[in-house]
Order: C-alpha cells, then sequence, then structure tokens
C-alpha cells in the first residue's frame, strides 16, 4: 500500500496527465507492489467495517450495503471528461485513504506549498490544509461558531455525531433522498462509503447573521473524499454556508466524490458558497442537490478552480409554488485540467424562478465546459428561467464549451438562454500597458474583472483569495 | 532646438497585416511645446499615435523613435509609458469588472508610486471634481457605461495624474460634443501649468486650440508627412482644406512607399 501511495503523491501535477506508457507503468507497479489488492474490488466486508468502525444506526449499515450493490451493479457514465486515470478496480484506494496514507508536508508536492505561500497562509494552517497537521485555532473558531449559533438552537455538527442525537430520525428521513444511490455510479459509491461532513439544521424563523464555513469542520477531521453534508433550514429561517475554502486541498487520494443535500423549508432562504481548489490530481465527481418549497429561496455561488477533472452540476428542485433559486458560478480550467461544471433546475410548481450566470474561463490547453439542464414539469406553469453563460479563452490551446439543454413540458414558461464565447481584446491589453501596466498584470485584471459578477458575491477575505488565485493561474501566461 | 528634442522619430515606417501604412514619417517634438498634427480622414494620424506608444497591432518595418534621448523602438508600451509617453484614446476601451479607481491605482503603482488609500482617494476625488466629473465614477466599472464625454474626462484625470512628459491626444474623432472639447481643452491647460507637459495633438477640429499657444504644425496624407510649418498653417487648412497637400501625394504612393525602405 505505501508503493501506491507514493505512486499518487509523486504524481503530482504532470503525472495526472500521463499519456498510455506511463499509465501501464503504473499498472505494472500495484501488480507488482500489492497483487491481492487487484481483484479485493469494493466488498460488502470493508462496508461493514467502515459502518462498525463508526457505530452507526442499523438502517446506515442496510443503506450502506444496499449502495454497494448498486454501485457494484449500474455502469459508468459515458458522457463528459475521461476519468480513465482513476483506478476503478482497485476504488477500495480511494475508500480507505487515511489508513494508508503517509501524511507528512514533505510529501506535499511543492506548487501546492508554493500556492499557500502566495495566498499568505500561516504555517500553521497551510499543514491542515494539507491534511498533515493537526487542529490548531480553526477549532476554536469552530467551537465558538457552534456555541453561538447553538444559543439560537442551531444545530451545527459533524453529520456522524448527528446521527446518534437530536435529529437522528430527521436525518434518516433525509438521508439520501435528493440523491438517491440509484442516481449515477459515484453517488452509489458515496452512499456506500460516505464518510465525515456536516449536519446543520435552522429551526423554523431562526436567521443567522454570519456564515457558517464548513471549512473548519472538514478540516477538523482532516476528511473530505466522501464527506456527506445535509443542511435543513425550516419555514422562514435564513442561513448562508461556505463550503471549503480557496486554498489548496491537498489529498493523497484522488477521487472525490461527496454529496450535498440541501432543504429549504417556505419561505427560508440558504446561501450555500464553494470555492473548490483541489490539488490539480483530483477527480472531482461531486453532487450537489437543493430542494426548495413554496417561496423558499437557493442561492448557489460556485467556483471551480482546481481538479484535474471534474463534473459539478449543483441542482435545484423547486417544488413549492414561487420558490426560488439562482446560480452564480465561475470556473477557471487551466493546464491539464477539464471541468465540466454547470447546474441543474427543475421547476417543478406554479410560478417559479431561476437564474443563472457562470463564467469560464480556459488557459494554457484546460478545457472548460458548461453544461446545464433546465427541466420545466407539466406543474410548472407561470415559471421563468435564465441562463446566462460567458466564457472566456485565454489561448488558441484552450477549449471553452457550453451545452445547454432544456427540457419543457408545460406551456407558459419562459425559459431563455443566452452564451457568448470570447477572447481578451489586445486594444483592451494596449490600452492597461499604454498606463504602465505590465501584460501579464493587464491581463490579470481583465480576467479579475470577468469573474467580478461571482467574487463580488462571496464576504471579502473569499473575494480577495480569488482574486489572487486567478492572479497565481495568470501567472505565466505570457509568451 | 535639437538639444532639447523630447520625441524623435526618423524615417518610421510602419505596417499593418503586411500593410504599409506610415511612410518613411521624420517627426520631432521638443520639451515643452504645443504640437498639432492634422490631416484628413485616413491620413494615418492615429496610427502615428498608435505605432509611438507601441501598439503591437503595427509593426515597425524602418526607422526609429527616440524619447527622452533614449530609443524606445523596441519597448513594449508599458515601458514606453513608465519612460514618461502617453496616449489619450480617441476610443478608449471598457473593462467590466474593474473598478476605475482600481483600476488607476494599478496606473500608478505600476510606476512606482506608493501612495496611502486616503491620500489617493482624495487625490482622485479632487482632480474629478476640477474635470466636473461626478466623483461617483470612480467607483464604476472602467469605461462601462460612460458617454463619450465620460471617457474623455476619465482619460484628461489620466493624464493629470501621471503628469507625463509627452501627452499624445486622438482627438480625431468628429464625434466629440461641446461638453468633451471643453473638458479636453481644460485637461490640456492644467497639463500644460502643472508639469509645462508637451503636447502632440491629432485633431481635425480646431476649437480644442484656441485656449493654447501651439508651436508647430505637421499635417499628414496618405502616411506621409508632408507639411510642416507655425500655427497659422491652421488657419490656412481650416480655410482651404487638404486638397493642396492631397494633390502632392500621387495615389499609388498611398498603398506603398515612393522611396524602399531601408531596414
Amino acid at each position: 500500500m505505501a508503493e501506491t501511495k507514493t505512486t499518487v503523491t509523486a504524481s503530482g501535477k504532470k503525472r495526472t496527465q500521463v499519456d498510455d506508457v506511463d499509465r501501464s507503468m503504473y499498472d505494472f507497479r500495484y501488480d507488482d507492489a500489492d497483487a491481492e489488492k487487484l481483484d479485493a474490488g469494493l466488498t460488502p466486508d470493508i462496508v461493514r467495517e467502515i459502518s462498525e468502525r463508526k457505530d452507526e444506526p442499523a438502517w446506515m449499515l442496510e443503506h450502506r450495503l444496499k449502495s454497494l450493490e448498486i454501485f457494484n451493479s449500474i455502469d459508468m457514465s459515458d458522457w463528459g471528461p475521461s476519468i480513465d486515470g482513476l483506478d476503478m478496480d482497485n476504488i477500495v484506494t480511494y475508500v480507505k485513504p487515511n489508513t494508508d496514507q503517509k501524511s507528512d508536508w514533505e510529501s506535499v508536492p511543492d506548487n501546492i506549498k508554493d500556492t499557500f505561500d502566495r495566498l499568505g497562509i500561516p504555517q500553521a494552517e497551510r499543514s491542515y490544509l494539507a491534511g498533515v497537521g493537526a487542529q490548531y485555532d480553526s477549532e476554536l473558531v469552530y467551537h465558538s461558531m457552534q456555541e453561538s449559533a447553538a444559543k439560537m438552537g442551531i444545530v451545527y455538527s459533524g453529520i456522524e455525531e448527528a446521527l446518534h442525537g437530536e435529529y437522528a430520525d430527521l436525518i434518516k428521513e433525509k438521508f439520501m433522498t435528493l440523491i438517491p444511490p440509484t442516481d449515477h455510479k459515484f453517488a452509489a459509491l458515496h452512499g456506500a462509503v460516505w464518510s465525515g461532513g456536516s449536519f446543520v439544521y435552522v429551526p423554523k424563523g431562526v436567521k443567522l447573521d454570519y456564515p457558517l464555513q464548513s471549512y473548519f469542520r472538514l478540516n477538523a477531521k482532516g476528511a473530505g473524499q466522501f464527506e456527506h453534508t445535509l443542511i435543513i433550514v425550516e419555514d422562514d429561517a435564513d442561513l448562508h454556508f461556505i463550503e471549503g475554502c480557496s486554498a489548496p486541498k491537498y489529498n493523497v487520494a484522488n477521487l472525490h466524490a461527496g454529496a450535498v443535500e440541501l432543504f429549504v423549508g417556505k419561505r427560508a432562504h440558504l446561501r450555500y458558497s464553494t470555492i473548490e481548489n483541489w490539488s490539480k490530481n483530483m477527480y472531482n465527481l461531486n453532487t450537489k442537490r437543493c430542494r426548495c418549497d413554496e417561496e423558499g429561496e437557493i442561492e448557489w455561488i460556485s467556483g471551480s478552480f482546481g481538479s484535474h477533472v471534474g463534473y459539478l452540476y449543483p441542482m435545484s428542485i423547486l417544488a413549492g409554488r414561487k420558490a426560488r433559486a439562482s446560480f452564480t458560478g465561475i470556473t477557471f480550467a487551466g493546464r491539464g485540467q477539464n471541468l465540466d461544471t454547470g447546474c441543474k433546475v427543475v421547476l417543478a410548481a406554479k410560478d417559479t424562478s431561476a437564474s443563472i450566470e457562470t463564467k469560464g474561463i480556459s488557459k494554457d490547453g484546460g478545457i472548460q465546459t458548461f453544461r446545464s439542464s433546465v427541466v420545466a414539469t407539466p406543474a410548472a406553469e407561470g415559471s421563468r428561467c435564465s441562463v446566462s453563460c460567458q466564457s472566456l479563452m485565454l489561448d488558441d490551446r484552450s477549449r471553452s464549451d457550453t451545452i445547454p439543454a432544456m427540457d419543457i413540458r408545460c406551456k407558459n414558461v419562459d425559459i431563455g438562454h443566452e452564451a457568448t464565447i470570447g477572447r481578451i481584446g489586445d486594444d483592451k491589453v494596449f490600452y492597461l500597458m499604454s498606463r504602465g501596466i505590465s501584460e501579464e498584470e493587464a491581463r490579470t485584471m481583465i480576467v479579475n474583472g470577468f469573474a467580478e459578477p461571482i467574487s463580488k458575491e462571496l464576504p471579502l477575505e473569499y473575494a480577495v483569495e480569488m482574486n489572487n488565485l486567478i492572479k497565481l493561474e495568470m501567472e505565466g501566461a505570457i509568451g | 532646438m535639437t538639444s532639447n528634442v523630447l520625441l524623435r522619430c526618423r524615417g518610421l515606417s510602419a505596417a499593418v497585416e503586411d500593410k504599409q501604412i506610415l511612410h518613411d514619417i521624420d517627426l520631432q517634438v521638443p520639451q515643452g511645446e504645443v504640437h498639432v498634427l492634422m490631416g484628413p480622414n485616413g491620413a494615418g494620424k492615429s496610427t502615428l499615435g498608435h505605432v509611438l506608444m507601441g501598439n503591437p497591432a503595427y509593426e515597425v518595418i524602418g526607422g526609429d523613435i527616440e524619447f527622452d534621448g533614449a530609443d524606445i523602438t523596441e519597448l513594449t508600451p508599458d515601458k514606453r509609458s513608465q519612460a514618461g509617453l502617453f496616449l489619450s484614446f480617441q476610443a478608449p476601451v471598457e473593462i467590466p469588472g474593474v473598478p476605475l479607481r482600481s483600476f488607476l491605482r494599478a496606473m500608478m503603482e505600476g510606476r512606482g508610486e506608493k501612495m496611502k488609500n486616503k491620500e489617493f482617494r482624495k487625490k482622485t476625488q479632487a482632480l474629478a471634481e476640477t474635470l466636473d466629473m461626478d466623483p461617483a465614477y470612480l467607483d464604476r466599472e472602467l469605461g462601462v457605461g460612460f458617454s463619450g464625454g465620460e471617457k474623455k474626462k476619465v482619460e484628461m484625470l489620466q493624464l493629470l495624474l501621471l503628469q507625463p512628459k509627452l501627452a499624445i491626444l486622438d482627438e480625431t474623432d468628429s464625434g466629440l460634443d461641446v461638453d468633451a472639447l471643453s473638458v479636453v481643452s481644460r485637461g490640456m491647460e492644467l497639463y500644460r501649468e502643472q508639469c509645462d507637459g508637451t503636447l502632440l495633438i491629432i485633431t481635425h477640429n480646431t476649437r480644442i486650440l484656441e485656449h493654447l499657444n501651439v508651436d508647430r504644425v505637421h499635417v499628414m496624407v496618405s502616411g506621409h508627412m508632408v507639411a510642416e510649418g507655425t500655427a497659422e498653417l491652421i488657419d490656412e487648412i481650416d480655410a482651404q482644406g487638404f486638397e493642396r497637400y492631397e494633390a502632392s501625394i500621387s495615389p499609388s504612393e498611398g498603398a506603398h512607399s515612393g522611396r524602399p525602405d531601408t531596414k
């Protein structure tokens, strides 16, 4: 197993784009080092072991085993970016990374250390962002956040603890109902091996005026491969939840198949912000879904910067009359990245509305695809949805695609889509340079400006980090 | 006169996509003077302004540009700017998402000028007021939704903030309204007063020259420099137009230079 880890660790950015010859070398090493693993696959025993270690209720074990069956019986999706680099025959490698992961600072790739540096993240934080350190002040911040939220009746805890708590029945009722294991292969995998994640419950009418941040939660456990987030915002309540943070999250095992399930009650409001910046060997196959009841509102803010391959389409199910959804997203695909992102909306009741605004940037051979699906059910009368997506390609080697799908089964709905794909105008670069600004800085400024509609939606410190991220990505873009 | 020449180009020829636009241009602008560059539409006046500033859309195929004693022919636009050259654009660009103030800040920092935030705000605010510009524009996205007049004000604001050694003002666009004209005039006057600025004004419209003492006038036709004279030349052109100069250039000469390029 140590052999496996070293291979993945050492792979870093370059090895994730290995050509066929290189990959066969990997395979050979797997064979050689750990022959028994090859035919191991994911077995009920492994799943039982996971469940046992967590001391879970029986229904959860049942759920896991059922999910495992589904996982083993359904095929991989045949659309979207290639995930050939994932070792599906040896999926167990990804499931039990903690047991064989050597966690030390030295094994973190230099480019990630460098990024921590440039983002100005303190040494102590860097190591636990990389999943190799102990918990420092963020644990304290998390606890104080938990305390003040608790005074309002809000529950904010690890979902595994919550399974033994006051809301255990509620969790049982909701868990993986928005994202059933039958949804796709990785949802099934998630159902079988999920571990860690957050549970948030906001009681009726309670409005929290500061965001809850899972950043602290995730780091506290050093988790994040298959985490499950379950948030319930009851009627008339209000919450802003921030998932992750923009500093790179380094993981030795390079598969992320988390799930996020959000329930928004009547007239309730939830804002869910994410800036994902996994290290660039990651296959990010995350699934996020939200259901909104009457006049409830979900706002997604989503930034995708990291990962080698990403599939991410947060879905809003507008189930109650006048429910609303907005999705504001940005994706930046650089060298070796193939990021397929977008969102899904189901207009499933009268007078619902959704607006989708996304920005995509591709650079250095990166591939960025916007994929959306808007479904208006026969019940959606009087609903409307607008989709606007703008892409910016920074050079001739990069690629941007827009794949909007619309399925309208209802008369009297208003659905619109607009898309533009462009480049940075030479005239703009010249203008800025004629004012003494270097070419690199000029281009960065234009790209930051392009991203501004997204960054202005973020809390300040995240917006600053996002701008820094863009700056980092833009460095060396010239020439 | 040659002792204090700030800008000099010799035999400057430039092309865009293999089409030659500037033919063997000679030009000298001494420190502290006001020069005017005139010519009919399509004479290459704006192109000359852009080539002097280093717009990579144009390729210099002959000659050189000397500025403040140094050869800048090969310098990128940012380096030329830092050397003290400025070009006010006929049609300034729009950069969505970048607030005007952040852009101005980056511009100043690009030349190593560190200014405290408060001080910087105060300065830009004051300049905006001087130019009859609503300071609220400073927080708006650069150029986005600005009228022609507002864009001109922003150009003048940059001129006064940067105080370059030489400002090339490309005003050829006949679309300037009275308001924009007066802003440009005021900007030029202030620039002259504040730092004894040197000006090369590209224009059709002689009205903006009314309050300035023009030292020299250059006339361009079909990419050639065809005449040079004192301020009196302006009145003459106002009265007679460019016909007589156009006649001096045969139609074929516009497309390719009569003289072989030396480089």
